[in-house]
């Protein structure tokens, strides 16, 4: 084919794809049904691998669909199902709008070592030890954490603003939401991450994919046996260079009618562009040499430090959101003595978890109750940015199970409610010298009332008062006694991480002897 | 009234003279003080809540006696819980429903519903059935999730909570309509008009660490005090209060409780619940207070049997 129509398509077809990420990363109302998310990830190659691994079954398989799509169609995923990639194109686009000298690419030489050593480095960690790689380059993740920690706050303060606005005329369709930030640590990877792909894309195009992408080279080298493939037309090209020039991935070598397929994403911006009409994309034809060089220059480094001032704002503002809550006159003085952190229901254990997450914050963001923390030391080094259970933040809502649901790695398997509400991920302790009841001698109980189990319940103490007692064996770890336990800096009750999941047992209740009255008591 | 003035004036007055003072100015707030109805108190037993609610209303003289046409009406429900109805940890939406449509034929401009929930809010809105029965009633749902919305008030009588934050709505509204259900509670024996206000505020944390039971008598120290209390004591939670495990939890009473003095109301409630009110700290104290008045002989109370 040679007309404009692939370009046309790739752009309207990869424009819906974008737009259904960012809502799904940015729906921060629960909008947008479990199913539909489970739809849209069914296709990301590192996601579906990781769950196939674990589970073998065709409901895991989209990267074999994603496979054979590179086999007969070349990288075309790149270009209309990779998030990150279809971001760098706007980006890139943008990047020439500003300058066109960004957007004049021509052609350079592949990097051979680099692409191929990451992929080397990622295939033998993910074979030898988990996912540890993958956590800081799956492009599906890194797009889904700028969502989580940088796009979603921008989001938030929008609708804050509208919000205040239909609260003056008492129109409450719009609600107030917390912008609440994650430990400064968790915004280190993101920022990078923007940063290196912003650059990258808005001045060199697809280099950060046909570089440091493991995804981009590993399918890369699958569509150099692609079937359909861009080649060239030699009768009829007069090697003007203008596909060269508008090549986002520097592939094409039109002086000797060579295009890397192994580069190539199949963005048919040169077969648009050829005006003889030289260009097509059709089944098989290769070759390959020659490259031109560009000076650094003022406006890309305002940019790079707009840019980088602009992250870093986005991540200072959202954390100075926070706000301070009165602090009872007496501080607790026991530290809470923890053994594990509490990883999330459907997890399983916390090593099977650690190993199948990549850290794409789809469960942090998309979680009602905020309970999800990226980790920052917590599974260690290796597990730097995976979600954790942070009771002090919020806690995990008895009847939820939105994060095993969606969770597209299968790091986190899907749990009926019924089965989420006797699933042990943690269990309560107690520490009587930091409760209220016993340092201020006054009535609390905020830990026993918000126990959906009654694994916390108050037995009788001094005079009127009553005090906390708990059975780890109703306790599933939902964290709400945590949460509620009004007692800083250290909690008269948390809950300790269980690193192997267990069963809790389900609670007995009998029927009280109170009666309906018949008579009014007073 | 623009809001921002509201504020401004009221409580740029209350710090400088004093919060006593503060909505000295805006006579609106009082049109509906308690006192104006011919009984203290009313009790029904025996029916549903929209009916008990029908027949009790109807004693003190329709919800006339409380709300003037084009008023701004608050009714607070508890709401605490993401459970179904059935489970009795939140306010019957029947009850809630019929006390919203009372107070649109009494001639109120708007009505709104809200509490700050102890749940999920979207999920204990929805899952409560409040939601769904306030809105068809033609009520509006106003969130309460976030710090944002409330505003800090003084209360200059307390003995240990000497300001909270509160919610805008309950500032902006005219008539405030408390409507708690009765429920066992595991660490002050009992949840009902009193404690209900707990969900007014943002900062309950504070009032858990610092003597819960001197906080709750506390703040009904605030100026802006309920026209009515309207007790829910349809199905009771008994025990595992106040969120409770399972059905077993919950008993049939089918009674109803309306009263505008919150302490009366509360010690009337224990005597269902059948907990001495004497142990219940915070009724005592509010009555030491001067709140209210727990002595129910003192008290002119209408008992209707359905």
């Amino acid at each position: 084919m040679t007309s404009s129509f692939l370009r046309k398509f790739r752009i309207a077809f990869s424009a819906i794809i974008f737009i259904c990420f960012l809502a799904v990363f940015l729906d921060f109302r629960s909008l947008i049904p479990e199913k539909f998310i489970n739809y849209l990830l069914f296709l990301q190659f590192v996601p579906s691998a990781i769950k196939y691994i674990d589970l073998k079954t065709v409901a895991a398989g989209g990267f074999m669909v994603v496979i054979l799509l590179t086999l007969l169609s070349g990288r075309t995923y790149c270009s209309f199902l990779c998030p990150l990639g279809i971001g760098q194109d706007i980006n890139s686009r943008i990047g020439g709008k500003i300058r066109k000298k960004f957007r004049r690419y021509g052609f350079s030489r592949p990097h051979t070592i680099v692409r191929y050593s990451i992929l080397a480095l990622m295939l033998g960690t993910a074979v030898f030890s988990g996912v540890y790689v993958l956590i800081l380059l799956d492009p599906y993740s890194i797009f889904g954490r700028f969502m989580t920690y940088l796009g979603k706050p921008v989001i938030l303060v929008i609708n804050n603003f509208l919000a205040n606005i239909l609260g003056r005329f008492d129109i409450y369709t719009l609600s107030h939401v917390e912008i609440k930030g994650f430990k400064l640590a968790a915004y280190i990877v993101p920022v990078v991450f923007a940063i290196l792909t912003g650059v990258l894309s808005f001045i060199k195009g697809r280099l950060y994919c046909n570089m440091l992408c493991p995804v981009g080279t590993l399918l890369g080298l699958i569509s150099k046996i692609s079937l359909f493939r861009v080649k060239f037309n030699e009768s009829k090209c007069t090697k003007c260079g203008r596909c060269s020039i508008r090549c986002k991935s520097s592939c094409i070598d039109f002086l000797n009618y060579d295009i890397d397929v192994s580069r190539c994403v199949d963005c048919f911006n040169c077969i648009d562009t050829c005006p003889e009409k030289a260009l097509s994309y059709s089944l098989l034809g290769t070759r390959s040499k020659v490259h031109e060089e560009t000076k650094p220059d003022e406006s890309k480094r305002k940019f790079i430090k707009g840019s980088v001032l602009m992250l870093l704002g986005i991540s200072s503002y959202t954390r100075a959101q926070e706000k301070t809550v009165p602090v009872p006159k007496k501080e607790s003085t026991v530290k809470e003595p923890r053994t594990s952190p509490v990883c999330p229901p459907g997890a399983g254990s916390i090593e099977f978890f650690t190993r199948n997450c990549t850290a794409c914050s789809l469960c942090i963001t998309s979680c009602p109750n905020k309970v999800l923390q990226p980790a920052t030391g917590q599974y260690g080094l290796a597990g730097f940015m995976q979600p954790v259970m942070d009771y002090h933040k919020s806690f995990c809502s008895y009847n939820c199970t939105v994060c095993t649901e969606i969770c597209p790695t299968g790091a986190l398997k899907p749990l009926m409610p019924e089965a989420k509400k006797l699933s042990q991920i943690g269990k309560v302790n107690f520490i009587k010298d930091n409760c209220i009841v016993k340092t201020e001698k006054t009535a609390c109980g905020a830990c026993s009332e918000a126990c959906p189990t009654k694994a916390v319940y108050m037995i009788p103490y001094e005079g009127n008062l009553v005090i906390p007692e708990t059975n780890q064996e109703i306790c599933i770890g939902c964290g709400h006694c945590e949460f509620a336990c009004p007692v800083t800096p250290y909690k008269a009750i948390f809950v300790d991480g269980n690193p192997v999941h267990q069963a809790a047992k389900k609670p007995e209740n009998k029927e009280s002897d109170i009666t309906t009255p018949v008579e009014f008591p007073f | 009234m623009k809001r921002r003035e509201f504020f401004r004036t009221s409580f740029g007055a209350g710090i400088a003279a004093g919060a006593a003072l503060s909505l000295g100015g805006y006579d609106r707030l009082w049109a509906a003080a308690p006192g104006t109805a011919k009984y203290d108190m009313v009790a029904v037993m025996g029916g549903n809540p929209d009916a008990m609610f029908d027949l009790a209303i109807q004693e003190l003289g329709g919800m006339e006696t409380f709300v003037k046409k084009g008023q701004k009406v608050l009714v607070k429900p508890n709401i605490g819980w993401d459970v179904v109805p059935d489970l009795a940890a939140n306010t019957n939406p029947l009850l809630v429903k019929r006390i919203i449509e009372h107070c649109f034929k009494a001639g109120a401009k708007e009505v709104y519903v809200f509490d700050h929930t102890c749940d999920n809010w979207v999920n204990a809105y929805k899952n409560s059935g409040i939601e769904k029965a306030a809105k068809a009633a033609g009520a509006k749902m106003v969130p309460g999730n976030s710090e944002n919305y409330y505003h800090q008030i003084s209360i200059p009588g307390g003995v240990k909570l000497k300001s909270a934050k509160v919610h805008e709505i309950l500032l902006e509204t005219d008539v405030f309509i408390n409507v708690p259900i009765l429920k066992d509670h595991n660490s002050t024996r009992m949840t009902a008009s009193l404690k209900n206000t707990m969900g007014i505020v943002w900062d309950r944390g504070y009032w858990h660490s610092n003597n819960l039971h001197q906080c709750i008598a506390d703040y009904a120290l605030f100026e802006r005090k309920p026209a009515l209390n309207v007790i829910d004591c349809y199905n009771v939670m008994v025990k595992h209060g106040p969120q409770g495990v399972s059905k077993e939890d919950v008993v049939q009473m089918k009674s109803q409780i309306l009263t505008a003095d919150w302490v009366a109301g509360d010690t009337a409630a224990a005597k269902i619940l059948g907990v001495d009110p004497q142990k219940i700290d915070y009724i005592p104290i509010a009555h030491k207070m001067g709140i209210g008045n727990m002595n129910l002989d003192n008290l002119n109370i209408k008992r209707i049997k359905m």
